[in-house]
């Protein structure tokens, strides 16, 4: 088994190799769109060396082996030996996912997919062969290290080579033993020797220092060629040699078991053949259970690579903070008022260091969004391939950084928005074309900071959303009334609602109808927002907005009595003070006033929360906040505004209780708690009071 | 005749002790109103006076609010007012007592803290269907200190928070 001290490195193992393949993914990617660029493969190249080496060192033969096949075969592409071809890219891309699989089981002590890998094997295996035969030139494959016991190879004896092999007649003067050779050769696989005596003098001519002999071997076995031309290295110059293959037509056909040394077969699609010695390895790598399909464990991993100019920055500011600590401590040792100013500028300095050290270790968190970025063109290849449609995906603003629990939350969710661009927004290239559109579709993704928010767009040049068809769509399904009258934003909303899918047709790439509300749901879980906007024939656009960071939030304290409570800044459009012939009042149903062109219903704060110290009671006394939560506008009537600050958020949970309209809780500059308002909570809150 | 009733009772106290063999076990008394109570010395975290609290909204009376309790945010509950006693004015003087379990922490306003009880367990006396202001269902057990009755609080559940359903509006 593994030795203890290995363990502790696994976990880095596979954090990097993940890492690893995804490089390797995009630089496949890449090499795909014709662009052969040397230092792609190099880069492609060493992501599968270090995975192999890892792996090799920490035990993981299974996948040592497995990405030897692929260094083989990139490194014939490295050297400019192979041609890159798209179905060698496929054969490696398949590889990678492969690959990924495999480490995903042994992450989580499960049993490989034994099929699957024995298939990629085979396919790459195959791919190599191709040169093999096409332009037998170089060393392809060094797989079969010369001691493959001979029994193994019989059962392919359909390959092998033909050797003429004439020593010149000083020879033996070098040093070079034939005999030597042959043994080596037999060392290789079945060899059959023929002696040439024919121009060997009778005895008593014979200079016994001359070497008369020549020899005609047949080597059988799937051997490498360079491991024979190795052999005769020695000797090339001092003989006449050729080297042929034997039944050359059935080569390509059958190759894989005799390429793999015993006990590294378990994976062998022959697996009737061998099957005594099918689980040597894996019995000690894996449990030996019967092979289930196995959940996909969503267990996001809990360490993070963090760049090492962050951690400088950090060592910065503390060695810094430091220096400030101990100048204040000089200063407070014998004080007097002479060393006011002193004073007043250490506490300059104190404040601006912590507010950097803050910001620096906020930092640590964060990722560039490449991290979730990264599978879509993957995604997208694959995809369009399968729905026949040409779609371009342009990536912009990949090194926007995003706090690393939004990077996890976020996948999915976009995974799903992008397959649903590409499944119906773009059409088919004739369809295209008849409306008048390039054939070619166009996914944009981008992501880019705006105010304290990050905005994630997936944006398509597709068809678009119809309105008619998803309001007929909807009642259909019975979600709303024949006669209920929507806006153009409620209309597109209606795709978040559960049970929605417009797919004619349900396809395996979308259209099962459990997406769009679950994707609303987990960016609202992150404090996030999700809006559409569409233009039919056009295309659309689906914007997702976050919150930088989880941890820490920008925010507007306000005063209700002698209360505070702070409103996040993002969701504030506005604060006005109004009088009181701009409120409306409707029965039944609260007060609205008039803002431009839009009737805002206003939540009195103090009323909703049961605040009996609150000063304004008159709308003109107070001021009304202006916020958005989930697409709703409202006003939210307090005492006054006291001032901006960022806000380190504390949960209420951990001791407490979820309080309805309340997210957190954080603790002000006195030391005293402030409640923080969830706006969409509080406009459900405030709904069902007047309800 | 009551020993081995009142062991199943206390035998949540007795398994925190267990290992003193001779049932010995601490409480921290104090006082509300003429009654007095004791709780759990160990789900005891510390002892402050009275600070101001801020208010949370759409809550029972009793729940007075949350505290920065150096950094964490801790729920203060008033048990004079949580046992249906005369609400009494806060001042320098009023304790709070941070409680302590399931590693969730809280604090209860009580009007004085009187003394540190050495209990042997098996002197606690089952609760008899009496008539104090609070239910019997926040007391394990009744102990004699001093020559007064003390009622043992049950922690777990003096801290277990209703459901708002019911209080909402």
């Amino acid at each position: 088994m593994i030795p203890i001290d290995m363990a502790q490195f696994h976990q880095v193992f596979f954090e990097e190799s993940l890492e690893g393949l995804d490089i390797m993914e995009s630089g496949l990617l890449n090499l795909d769109k014709d662009n052969m660029d040397a230092e792609t493969i190099n880069t492609i190249f060493r992501a599968a060396h270090s995975i192999k080496g890892g792996s090799g060192t920490l035990g993981f033969t299974v996948l040592s082996d497995f990405t030897h096949l692929m260094e083989t075969l990139l490194d014939e592409m490295r050297d400019g030996r192979r041609q890159v071809s798209h179905k060698a890219v496929n054969v490696l891309l398949g590889a990678v996912d492969c690959l990924r699989e495999m480490l995903d089981a042994i992450q989580q002590g499960q049993v490989i997919d034994k099929h699957a890998v024995a298939e990629h094997k085979q396919q790459l295996q195959q791919e190599l062969n191709t040169l093999n035969v096409s332009e037998i030139t170089e060393p392809v494959t060094v797989i079969n290290h010369p001691l493959v016991p001979q029994s193994q190879l019989e059962s392919s004896s359909a390959q092998g080579w033909k050797i003429d092999f004439t020593p010149h007649r000083d020879m033996f003067r070098t040093g070079n033993d034939p005999v030597r050779i042959l043994r080596e050769l037999q060392e290789l696989g079945e060899l059959s020797i023929v002696l040439n005596l024919q121009e060997l003098p009778d005895v008593y001519t014979m200079n016994p220092e001359t070497c008369y002999l020549s020899w005609q071997l047949e080597l059988k076995g799937a051997i490498d060629k360079a491991l024979i031309e190795d052999i005769f290295d020695w000797v090339e110059d001092e003989c006449d040699l050729s080297i042929n293959a034997l039944h050359p037509s059935s080569i390509s056909a059958e190759l894989d078991t005799p390429l793999l040394d015993e006990n590294k077969t378990i994976f062998s699609p022959y697996s009737q053949k061998d099957t005594n010695t099918t689980t040597t390895v894996s019995s000690e790598l894996f449990p030996q259970e019967p092979e289930k399909t196995v959940e996909k464990n969503i267990k996001s991993s809990s360490s993070i690579r963090v760049e090492t100019g962050k951690i400088d920055a950090l060592v910065n500011m503390v060695g810094e903070l430091v220096i400030t600590q101990s100048m204040l401590s000089l200063i407070g040792e014998n004080f007097d008022l002479s060393k006011l100013d002193q004073l007043k500028n250490g506490l300059e300095q104190l404040e601006r260091h912590t507010r950097i050290l803050q910001e620096n270790v906020m930092n640590i968190r964060m990722m560039p969004i490449s991290f979730v970025f990264s599978r879509f063109p993957r995604l997208v290849h694959d995809l369009s391939t399968k729905m026949g449609k040409k779609i371009e995906l342009i990536m912009k603003g990949e090194q926007t950084e995003v706090d690393k629990t939004v990077i996890e939350m976020i996948a999915d969710p976009l995974v799903h928005l992008v397959r649903n661009s590409l499944d119906h927004g773009i059409e088919i290239p004739k369809q295209r074309i008849a409306a008048g559109k390039p054939a070619t579709g166009t996914v944009i993704l981008e992501a880019y900071h705006r105010g304290g928010n990050i905005v994630i767009e997936v944006k398509d040049d597709g068809k678009g959303l119809d309105k008619d068809i998803l309001r007929a769509k909807a009642i259909e399904k019975g979600l709303i009334d024949e006669g209920t009258i929507l806006t153009e934003k409620q209309t597109f909303e209606l795709i978040f609602m559960p049970g929605f899918s417009t797919a004619e047709a349900l396809s395996d790439i979308s259209g099962r109808g459990v997406g769009m509300d679950v994707v609303r749901r987990n960016i609202q879980s992150l404090g996030g927002n999700i809006d559409i906007q569409s233009e039919l024939g056009k295309g659309s656009t689906i914007s997702i907005y976050l919150p930088l960071t989880l941890a820490i939030l920008d925010g507007q304290s306000v005063a209700i009595g002698n209360e505070c409570y702070i409103i996040p800044l993002s969701s504030i459009f506005e604060s006005i003070s109004i009088s009181e012939e701009q409120v409306n009042r409707i029965v039944e149903q609260g007060e609205t006033f008039r803002l431009r062109d839009e009737y805002i219903p206003i939540v009195r704060m103090h009323e909703v929360f049961n605040i009996p110290s609150a000063k304004a009671r008159h709308i003109s006394d107070g001021i009304v906040v202006v916020v958005e939560g989930q697409g709703v506008k409202c006003g939210l009537f307090v005492d006054d505004l006291l001032g901006q600050q960022q806000v380190v958020i504390k949960s209420l949970e951990q001791n407490y209780r979820k309080i309805e309209g309340i997210s957190g809780a954080t603790i002000l500059g006195d030391g005293s708690v402030a409640l923080i308002l969830d706006i969409p909570g509080l406009i459900r809150l405030a709904q069902n009071k007047n309800a | 005749m009551n020993i081995k009733n009142d062991h199943t009772k206390a035998v949540e106290q007795a398994k925190e002790s267990e290992k003193d063999p001779a049932y010995q076990a601490q409480f921290l008394s104090f006082t509300l109103g003429d009654e007095s109570y004791a709780v759990d010395i160990l789900s005891v975290q510390e002892i402050r006076g009275w600070e101001p609290v801020s208010r949370v909204p759409n809550v029972p009376v009793y729940e007075k609010g949350v505290i920065n309790l150096r950094g964490a945010i801790v729920p203060i509950i008033d048990l004079r007012e949580k046992f249906g006693m005369q609400h009494q004015g806060y001042s320098a003087l009023t304790v709070v007592i941070i409680l302590q379990m399931d590693h969730r922490r809280t604090g209860v306003v009580v009007d004085a803290v009187s003394d540190v009880l050495d209990v042997d367990e098996r002197t606690i006396q089952k609760t008899p269907d009496f008539g104090a202001v609070i239910s019997t269902e926040y007391i394990t057990g009744l102990i004699s200190a001093h020559d007064k009755m003390v009622m043992l609080l049950d922690v777990k559940r003096l801290l277990h928070l209703e459901p708002l359903e019911k209080t909402n509006r």
